[in-house]
């Protein structure tokens, strides 16, 4: 009997010293109930046992936080007696299995997190990172995750502005489906997951549980082996409709105040929100499992804790509101039952069929949860990936370049993108490929509007992952700056491999605290996030990858600007560093065919003048376009200003690229490098309040009709060659 | 003038409505949850879009047994200014306020992006201050995965007769061109009204494209047609 409790332990992804250290706890035999409910609880995508004692490392306060990590999602006041909510999440396992419903289930539980804070979402953005196309499962995975996210939130009426979308072989057998949301809330009408006041009535809402998404989290606490098609069960399966209607009727709940405390039912399902909304409320509570709606017959105990059902809400309210409550939910048609109360005893309790099958305390759920501090070791592939080799190229610079844009990056993510409704709200000031961010303006606090953008380098984080961590944040914040928005805060989504794998603890250990010096060094909260472990098959970890979701706020947003060239005649000029870094670029990536380099820092000091002189330039109108220098290089760049120009203008320049320094300055990347365009003769203006403000620059050409010529090398290509490599099709979509 | 948006279970673009007829034009406005039996006193009643009972069945399919319907149906009927837009489109077919059904797109996906309509009939409530103010052309966005628009050939033909195609795809100089047709639709067809002109049915969204910050402002000049109609300017 008693080992029998063990293997159930174990095969719901407990180790034997965590179900010792439940003995211990309890001082008894867990029910087999007890156990699902510690194996939902302890693992590594509930507990952050593995990534906690580092995020401490995060700055998480300024005077703008309303609400920091710990929460659904984090909340920045934007002035007006308004805050946005917002958070990243991964549902990279789930999507590797099945593509469709993870990926739609992710943009799902997302949308939850912010309405559950009491906020309307109003934009969704994703970052996908697929395999390479030379495996045969990418095809597949990349267009089912695109539909899936177009299912969900389309119909939710909750339109996607952007993202990234990536093709590489480290991402063949463990793909990244990373979803972020935002949403508008009044600042004195913010809720939490908190179940407090004795007797308070715990009341379930939404879709009915079932067999589907059972072990969901625990799943997502596990490497692949060969065998990750037949974890399909585990997958949940998403109603976007229901989720709508849910959403509605919960807004509705909150706005007339009879909700106390509110938590939707993602990850560990029943478990996880009842558990932490006691928490969190310094209460215990008590559920009767026999009054959750099921939709399958003769479901036991534990699947009932452990049900992944979507589109589910635990809200707790005071018996007298109950009433009302019930009869807004019959309004929209959707269930709405009394399982249990709030009490007083700090325990959880759980009946089902007249059995007490959960006795608990609280604490032992959450603060006596396992802490682990993982074993670390720098990879042995770094002392040979980060000597860079001197780049030498044998073909001329055009044909150089032709390859280049050859690569998915260069093409346009258009057949995504119209797949999404991202204009629905009518917020959408700057679309998706239209500018650095995506700009939402804010409807409800005019002229202000929000930016926001989605960053993440895989490779360079492999090179390097304290620098990786570093300038995903320094790259986000000036990918803000380019359209004109000052950021308020990041949300982080750490994508690793094992945690029990001491190499990749050590490049978790150092992206972290990589993204905390950037923080402090930026003066930029994380006001919440998620970290994916796991993400490797049969032992081979993705790169890793953390993804930054950051937050700007405009103060008048019909101000922002675009990437795209205006008008012929306008000046262009090259802003901060005139040579890139070569380390881990895009270019000896594809051009080369290696992945080598150490990727340094961006200058602090730099970096920050150039985001407040684009802030102030840009809100001064003095800047027509502005584009950030990263994959791809300085070509890459004007090409792309070309491609976003609504008149389809070119561009002609001489850079003075110095000798020695051709592929440093035409493909290098990154170092606070930008491309802006002014007003014709308003050029050398501009150039002097640029070095007024400590940063170089210098006027590099005009827009033109029709071509990118560079004349320091004689490199011309029409437009029409830049559309053709543009427009080619992405795999699977 | 009193504008009824009907809010459908799945309706997401009713507030997108509301603001541009309350902030953007000044118009009263009230929302009808589809579970009421009757309209309040109106001037015109907008079907917005969305994805009414989650598009499940076919589009609009379920909407139109919704309580609020037949009463729609009846101040449709009755010559009450009704507005569909996308969904609301969908559901007016479905209810038979319009002739014809739609199809999935015929590349089979939801296609959300700007397009160009010409305005076929300026003699409509709704159109015709494009005429008064020379715009033949509108750039107004779509975003739908079933607007492929059909009718039988006698069908056709009879709205043909009546005037009531009202919108085709175009490109921008208002050429009706199979490149300039997003979805499949008949002969390009991106809006219908009925014989008498006063209920229509269109994909693309107006109010998406109601004011210069979202990139144009076509849009509302279809609603500001019908403030004008209601507010007595003849035909």
């Amino acid at each position: 009997m008693v080992e029998r409790k063990r293997e159930l332990a174990i095969s719901l992804g407990l180790s034997n010293d965590e179900y010792e250290r439940i003995l211990s706890i309890l001082q008894r035999e867990p029910t087999e109930a007890e156990i699902a409910v510690f194996a939902a609880m302890w693992n590594e995508h509930v507990s952050y046992k593995s990534s906690r004692v580092y995020l401490k490392e995060f700055p998480t306060k300024t005077k703008d936080v309303l609400v920091g990590p710990g929460e659904n999602a984090g909340v920045v006041s934007v002035g007006n007696g308004y805050a946005l909510a917002f958070k990243i999440e991964s549902h990279n396992h789930p999507s590797f299995i099945e593509p469709f419903q993870g990926a739609a289930t992710g943009v799902g539980g997302i949308l939850r997190d912010i309405f559950t804070m009491g906020a309307r979402p109003f934009a969704v953005m994703d970052s996908l990172w697929f395999g390479s196309l030379k495996h045969p499962r990418t095809q597949y995975i990349a267009g089912g995750v695109v539909s899936g996210i177009a299912f969900y939130g389309n119909c939710m009426g909750v339109p996607t502005v952007g993202g990234e979308t990536n093709y590489d072989e480290a991402y063949d057998h463990n793909c990244l489906v990373n979803v972020f949301a935002i949403g508008i809330v009044r600042e004195d009408k913010i809720f939490f997951g908190k179940a407090s006041g004795n007797g308070n009535k715990v009341v379930y809402v939404g879709s009915t549980t079932g067999r589907d998404g059972i072990q969901g989290a625990i799943m997502a606490s596990q490497t692949f082996g060969d065998e990750a098609g037949q974890k399909r069960p585990t997958v949940q399966v998403g109603d976007p409709f229901t989720e709508k209607v849910l959403m509605e009727a919960c807004l509705e709940v909150m706005a007339e105040g009879l909700v106390l405390g509110i938590q939707d039912m993602g990850a560990a399902g029943l478990t996880c929100s009842t558990v932490e909304m006691a928490s969190r409320g310094g209460h215990g509570i008590r559920v009767d499992l026999d009054l959750v709606p099921l939709r399958a017959k003769g479901m036991s105990a534990p699947e009932i804790l452990l049900s992944e059902s979507q589109e589910r809400m635990l809200l707790v309210a005071r018996p007298e509101d109950c009433d009302r409550v019930l009869e807004v939910f019959r309004k929209w048609d959707i269930n709405a039952n009394i399982i249990g109360e709030v009490t007083d005893t700090n325990r959880v309790e759980m009946y089902f069929g007249g059995q007490k099958v959960v006795d608990c305390p609280v604490s032992a759920l959450t603060d006596d949860a396992p802490l682990y501090k993982r074993p670390f070791e720098k990879p042995a592939y770094l002392e040979e990936t980060q000597k860079m080799p001197r780049v030498v190229v044998e073909e001329d610079i055009q044909s150089a370049f032709l390859r280049l844009i050859d690569d998915f990056a260069f093409r346009s993510k258009r057949p995504i993108y119209e797949q999404y409704d991202h204009m629905v709200q009518i917020r959408t000031v700057i679309p998706p490929e239209k500018g650095d961010s995506a700009v939402m303006r804010l409807i409800e606090v005019p002229p202000k509007g929000v930016a926001m953008t989605l960053d993440g380098n895989g490779a360079k984080t492999y090179l390097n992952p304290r620098s990786g961590g570093f300038n995903v944040v320094a790259e986000a914040l000036l990918n803000l700056a380019c359209v004109g928005a000052r950021c308020v805060g990041i949300t982080d989504c750490l994508n690793f491999g094992s945690p029990e794998n001491k190499e990749v603890m050590w490049q978790f250990r150092e992206a972290v605290l990589g993204i905390a010096e950037a923080c402090r060094a930026f003066g930029v909260p994380v006001t919440g996030g998620n970290v994916s472990f796991y993400n490797e098959t049969n032992g081979r970890p993705i790169f890793p990858t953390p993804v930054i979701g950051a937050v700007g706020i405009v103060e008048d947003c019909s101000k922002c600007v675009g990437i795209g060239f205006v008008d012929e005649g306008d000046e262009v000029l090259l802003l901060g560093n005139v040579e890139g870094e070569m380390d881990g670029s895009l270019f000896i990536r594809r051009c080369v065919g290696i992945l080598k380099g150490n990727p340094k820092c961006v200058d602090v000091l730099l970096h920050k003048r150039m985001i407040d002189f684009l802030c102030d330039s840009i809100e001064k109108g003095r800047i027509k376009s502005a584009h950030d220098i990263s994959d791809g290089g300085l070509l890459f760049t004007l090409a792309e200003c070309m491609i976003a120009s609504e008149k389809g203008l070119g561009v002609r320049c001489r850079v003075g690229i110095e000798k020695d320094k051709v592929l440093e300055t035409l493909f290098g990347e990154g170092r606070s490098r930008v491309v802006v365009s002014v007003p014709r003769g308003s050029g050398h203006r501009f150039l002097e309040d640029a070095r007024k403000s400590g940063i170089p620059a210098r006027i590099i050409g005009e827009v033109c009709r029709d071509a990118l010529r560079i004349e320091d090398v004689g490199l011309c290509v029409p437009i029409k060659t830049l559309l053709a490599f543009h427009e080619k099709p992405l795999p699977g979509i | 003038m009193r504008f009824s948006i009907v809010v459908f279970p799945g309706s997401n673009c009713d507030r997108d409505c509301a603001h541009v007829l309350e902030s953007v034009l000044k118009q009263d406005v009230s929302f009808v949850f589809h579970k009421e039996k009757r309209l309040p006193a109106t001037d015109c009643v907008i079907l917005p879009g969305g994805f009414s009972y989650g598009d499940y069945l076919r589009s609009g399919a379920i909407a139109r047994f919704s309580p609020i319907m037949e009463d729609v149906v009846r101040f449709g009927k009755s010559g009450g200014l009704v507005l569909g837009i996308c969904n609301g489109f969908q559901i007016m077919l479905e209810a038979s306020l319009l002739p014809g059904a739609m199809r999935i797109n015929k590349n089979g996906r939801f296609i959300c992006r700007d397009v160009f309509i010409k305005v076929e009939n300026p003699d409509t409530p709704f159109t015709y201050l494009c005429r008064l103010e020379g715009k033949e052309v509108l750039k107004i966005p779509i975003a739908h995965r079933e607007g492929n628009y059909f009718a039988p050939p006698d069908v056709l033909e009879d709205m043909k007769k009546h005037g009531q195609i009202i919108f085709r795809y175009c490109d921008r100089h208002g050429t009706v061109t199979e490149e300039s047709n997003p979805n499949g639709s008949l002969e390009g067809i991106a809006g219908i009204s009925n014989k008498e002109k006063n209920c229509l049915g269109m994909m693309p969204h107006p109010e998406r494209a109601s004011e210069s910050l979202l990139g144009s402002e076509d849009g509302a000049l279809l609603f500001r047609s019908l403030i004008a109609y209601l507010s007595g300017r003849r035909l």
